[in-house]
């Protein structure tokens, strides 16, 4: 008996033909990629934190959580603290040198026409060449008695210098070979950056009576510069907590783990004695790091840098 | 002239101004084997508004910065007031320059960018260092001055309230005047302006049109405008510079270049809708016979010398029974724009349709495909020669011409 | 500034300046090149000696590609960086035209998994991966060196930016001609990609190809050595008897390379740091 109050039911409305979705195919086309992901890498890094909380090792039969045991004796440990502080210095160091230096070139090379493609490939050149075969090279040339750089030094005047071998020096050389690896990389990044600037402010400037240089870098470069650099220093710090292969063939951490950084404490604790819960706490903090600044690059600078 | 000193802007009226003489002389360019301006004189007369027109890439930007010292020329010589300004920079030829694009520094607020000039010119490097102004009371004094000069300027230009905002903050007009401001704060002796008015909308460039005429003739600067729009030009200049493909056809002012253009492509330039261009050939007994129709004009050329006569729309009527030289056609269109009507008829002989100014008042409105006669009116012709030259009538036939007029 | 060059003594400060550094970075090249040619004796002596007194170049070279099987290594290196492009290229180039132009349950989670992956850097899943190779048995194989490359969650970020500028009403068009979702991938959006993908593929073959964490892990078979683990393995085999040779397998091993961005180098840089931009 209907209600006064209600209305009587309505025949449901068909709802107008869609457009047919694209799930089947979507799936067939994304899936294979979707699968991977979550092998290859959703997988792997909830593994990984999983893992930092128990003790296993490679090939054990059993595996037992045992909470942040993994983190206590890691932060407990000299070596690793060496290694955290070691990475620390070398980023520092890393760093600064390599956008100043990539700025620096970028700038020069910018300024002027003639041999702009000869540098530049000369400078790129250290960033697609294979690290490992390059790091061979400069053990050679840093070699303390036979080494083309120390027997320049001796012909200079000094004394020759334990470039590899020197525990208070060693951090440093790999610090100049990261410079060296890496600013024609960000130099290119700053040449892109460079020429997106557009010209008429340079006029502009120069009619104002911005007739010096520093003038001209203070009003025009470096402020449009300024999201640029940023957002180098940033890809660079991500590229140099990743250091790994000179330390790998050239020091293997020493001497006497003065050279010792994250990735290769992960890399020995992982590979060579296969405590991979522990490896796993270590990259957790490497990850803690990388995360850190991909996210600050992801989510706060790709929307202000524009490259055309 | 002496450079800026820490001289006190004039606390009330407009900003002082000077007015330089700008002298050209022989001006070329050319990039690679390119020739971009071919020996181009010019005198600019001190006060005078003098527009640089013509067609994309023919040169106009390119004789502006070299006037600005932006670019060097490869032969020729400039003057202002009298003095060489070749070797001179930017900055030291006392000129200012409004961009197309205004140029505006993306990170200062607008006080900070109409006060630049005055401050790259007045401060050295040191007292220019952050917190300086601050510190040294030297300094202090000359930066307050700065500040009230582009506050003054700011009010000039209707922009006081804009002062803290940042370029990218402000409409295209806002910016505009931003530009304009900055220019204006250092006194210059010339202004130099390259297309300021392309990058706004129509309505708001008819608008800053006259905002810049009247500026002008407030502050009495010199003014060479460059620009690609004959309406700009017509309507704010004194004189005018025909350019095309690096070459001056012809300096004069507005209604000179409108009424008597000295070549044929300066006739087809200037002038909406765009001016009718008819083939003739010089006939026997000092004629000129333009498709059939027979103008009485003498122009001493050999008969059977190919010329262009030229006719503005104005210059032609319908007529129902013609009684001078006259040409037939079919009408092919109907442009009515309420204050005026436009008739374009196709002439056999002539490829695109000549277009006839109509009185819409009239009564006799032809129809869509009526043939219709047009009458020349042979005292309002423009002729030219095979070269595009301009030529003139000869005396017995312009008494001639008076009685057709 | 348009048409203002630098005054000369400027530019010859600027020569100056750029040339010295040139030199610097380019003095290991050079080095390891000059080296390649001398003898034992020569790379060790007290003295400096710049060019090489006596050419050793062929034996050196000889050194290099019959103590180890340099050859090999190089081929592998080519088979696995190009194999990993080419499964690249399978498995994201359909996901990201997923993700441009298909609307389907679950897209805008799918990309934002995309996003997340792309923070997430290589060497942090080699544990978990490693251990699961090693439970299925496949370590030390071309597999293990090629599969975990084969998502590229970067490929799928470019491509997908990419794709989303091609014109709806091209695929469209082609949909009414009767083509399936397939044909559409391989046949109209591949061939507009060409660009990105060579950016990308640039961008891959050299990040592949310079590996050294990864192969130093999976692989313990010489046979299966890539480039940079011949370097390695070479230098630690003939530990300070055989400086010429390793320096003539050092110049082998970067040789193609270098010698491709010498050749292409404004598309080398770009798929490089722009794309490797978000690595």
């Amino acid at each position: 008996m209907p209600d006064s109050g209600e209305l009587p039911a309505t025949k449901a409305v068909r709802a107008p033909p869609r457009r047919r979705g694209h799930g089947a195919v979507a799936a067939v086309l994304a899936g294979p990629a979707l699968a991977l992901i979550v092998l290859f890498l959703i997988g792997p890094l909830a593994c990984v934190a999983l893992l930092s909380l128990t003790d296993y090792q490679l090939g054990a039969a059993t595996l037992n959580f045992v909470g942040g045991k993994n983190y206590a004796e890691m932060l407990s440990d000299r070596v690793f603290q060496k290694s955290l502080t070691n990475t620390l210095i070398y980023v520092a160091i890393t760093v600064p040198g390599s956008v100043l230096l990539g700025l620096g070139a970028a700038l020069l090379i910018e300024a002027d026409k003639s041999l702009r493609a000869f540098y530049r490939a000369i400078y790129f050149l250290p960033v697609m060449a294979t690290l490992i075969a390059m790091s061979i090279v400069w053990e050679l040339m840093l070699h303390p008695q036979f080494g083309i750089v120390n027997q320049v030094v001796k012909t200079l005047g000094f004394a020759r210098v334990d470039w590899l071998q020197n525990q208070s020096i060693v951090l440093f050389t790999l610090c100049g070979i990261g410079i060296w690896q890496s600013l024609g990389f960000n130099m290119v990044l700053f040449m892109a950056g460079l020429t997106s600037i557009p010209k008429d402010l340079y006029e502009a400037a120069a009619v104002d009576g911005a007739d010096l240089a520093i003038d001209r870098f203070r009003l025009v470069t470096w402020p449009m510069l300024g999201p640029v650099t940023l957002f180098v220093i940033v890809i660079s710090a991500i590229r140099s907590f990743q250091v790994f292969d000179t330390v790998q063939v050239l020091t293997k951490g020493g001497p006497n783990k003065a050279s010792e950084v994250l990735l290769y404490t992960m890399y020995s604790e992982g590979f060579e004695f296969f405590r991979s819960g522990y490896a796993s706490a270590v990259t957790m903090v490497f990850l803690l790091f990388v995360l850190g600044l991909s996210a600050f690059k992801v989510f706060v600078l790709d929307k202000r840098v524009h490259y055309a | 002239m002496a450079a800026t000193g820490a001289g006190t802007p004039a606390a009330d009226g407009p900003a002082r101004s000077r007015r330089g003489a700008v002298a050209l002389r022989q001006i070329s360019k050319s990039f690679g084997r390119q020739s971009v301006l071919e020996q181009i004189s010019l005198d600019i007369a001190p006060g005078e508004f003098l527009t640089i027109l013509g067609p994309s890439g023919c040169g106009k930007s390119t004789l502006l910065r070299i006037i600005a010292g932006l670019e060097v020329q490869d032969a020729g010589s400039i003057a202002i007031d009298g003095q060489p300004v070749d070797h001179l920079r930017p900055a030291a030829r006392v000129i200012a320059m409004v961009f197309q694009s205004y140029a505006l520094y993306p990170h200062l607020s607008v006080l900070d960018n109409i006060a630049m000039p005055l401050r790259l010119s007045r401060l050295n490097l040191l007292q220019r260092l952050p917190g300086v102004r601050y510190l040294h009371p030297g300094t202090r004094r000359v930066a307050t001055e700065i500040t009230q000069a582009a506050r003054q300027v700011a009010g000039i230009l209707r922009i006081e309230d804009l002062l803290a905002r940042k370029p990218r903050q402000l409409s295209g007009g806002q910016k505009q005047r931003v530009a304009l401001g900055r220019a204006m704060v250092r006194e210059p002796r010339v202004f130099l302006m390259d297309e300021p008015l392309s990058n706004l909308d129509a309505e708001l460039r008819v608008h800053m049109r006259s905002e810049i005429a009247q500026l002008h003739r407030r502050l009495g600067t010199t003014c060479i405008y460059v620009t690609h729009d004959q309406a700009e030009a017509m309507t704010m200049s004194d004189r005018i510079v025909v350019m095309m493909q690096g070459v001056a056809l012809q300096v004069a002012p507005p209604k000179a270049i409108y009424e008597d253009p000295s070549d044929l492509r300066v006739a087809r330039f200037v002038g909406s809708p765009a001016i009718n261009v008819l083939p003739g050939t010089v006939a026997a007994g000092s004629g000129i016979d333009v498709l059939g129709a027979r103008l009485p004009l003498a122009v001493g050329l050999p008969v059977g010398t190919h010329v262009t006569v030229a006719a503005r729309p104005q210059a032609l009527s319908l007529t129902a029974r013609p009684a001078g030289p006259s040409l037939t056609g079919r009408l092919v269109h109907i442009e009515n724009l309420g204050s005026d009507l436009f008739l374009h008829a196709g002439i056999e002989g002539v490829a695109a349709p000549v277009v006839v100014r109509h009185d819409p008042a009239l009564a006799n409105m032809p129809g869509l495909g009526d043939m219709i006669a047009i009458a020349l009116a042979a005292g309002r012709m423009l002729v030219f020669d095979g070269q595009g030259r301009r030529l003139t009538f000869e005396p017995e036939a312009a008494a001639a011409r008076h009685v057709h007029a | 500034m348009r048409g203002m060059r630098l005054g000369l003594i400027a530019r010859i400060l600027r020569h100056i300046v750029l040339m010295t550094m040139a030199l610097v970075i380019v003095a290991p090249f050079v080095w390891m090149v000059l080296c390649s040619f001398k003898t034992q004796g020569e790379i060790f002596s007290a003295e400096i000696n710049l060019l090489p007194h006596t050419w050793a170049a062929v034996e050196n070279y000889g050194a290099a590609m019959t103590r180890v099987p340099m050859l090999r290594f190089l081929l592998n290196g080519v088979l696995v960086t190009l194999v990993i492009f080419l499964l690249q290229v399978l498995v994201n180039l359909p996901a990201a035209y997923a993700l441009a132009k298909l609307k389907f349950h679950g897209r805008s989670a799918l990309f934002g998994l995309v996003l997340l992956c792309l923070l997430i850097p290589a060497h942090a899943t080699a544990i978990p991966v490693y251990i699961m190779f090693y439970q299925a048995g496949i370590l030390n194989t071309y597999a293990s060196l090629i599969l975990p490359f084969t998502i590229s969650v970067f490929g799928i970020f470019l491509m997908r930016q990419f794709f989303m500028t091609v014109p709806d009403d091209l695929i469209d068009a082609a949909r009414v001609d009767g083509m399936s979702e397939f044909g559409v991938v391989w046949r109209v959006m591949l061939p507009t990609a060409v660009p990105a993908l060579v950016a990308f593929g640039i961008f891959s073959v050299v990040a592949h190809w310079n590996d050294y964490f990864w192969p130093l892990i999976v692989v313990g078979d010489q046979a299966l050595y890539t480039p940079p683990l011949g370097v390695a393995f070479f230098r630690l085999n003939d530990q300070g008897t055989g400086y010429g040779p390793l320096m003539a397998a050092a110049t082998i091993s970067i040789a193609p390379l270098v010698a491709a961005f010498l050749l292409a180098q404004r598309r080398f840089i770009e798929g490089i740091t722009f794309t490797g931009m978000k690595a």
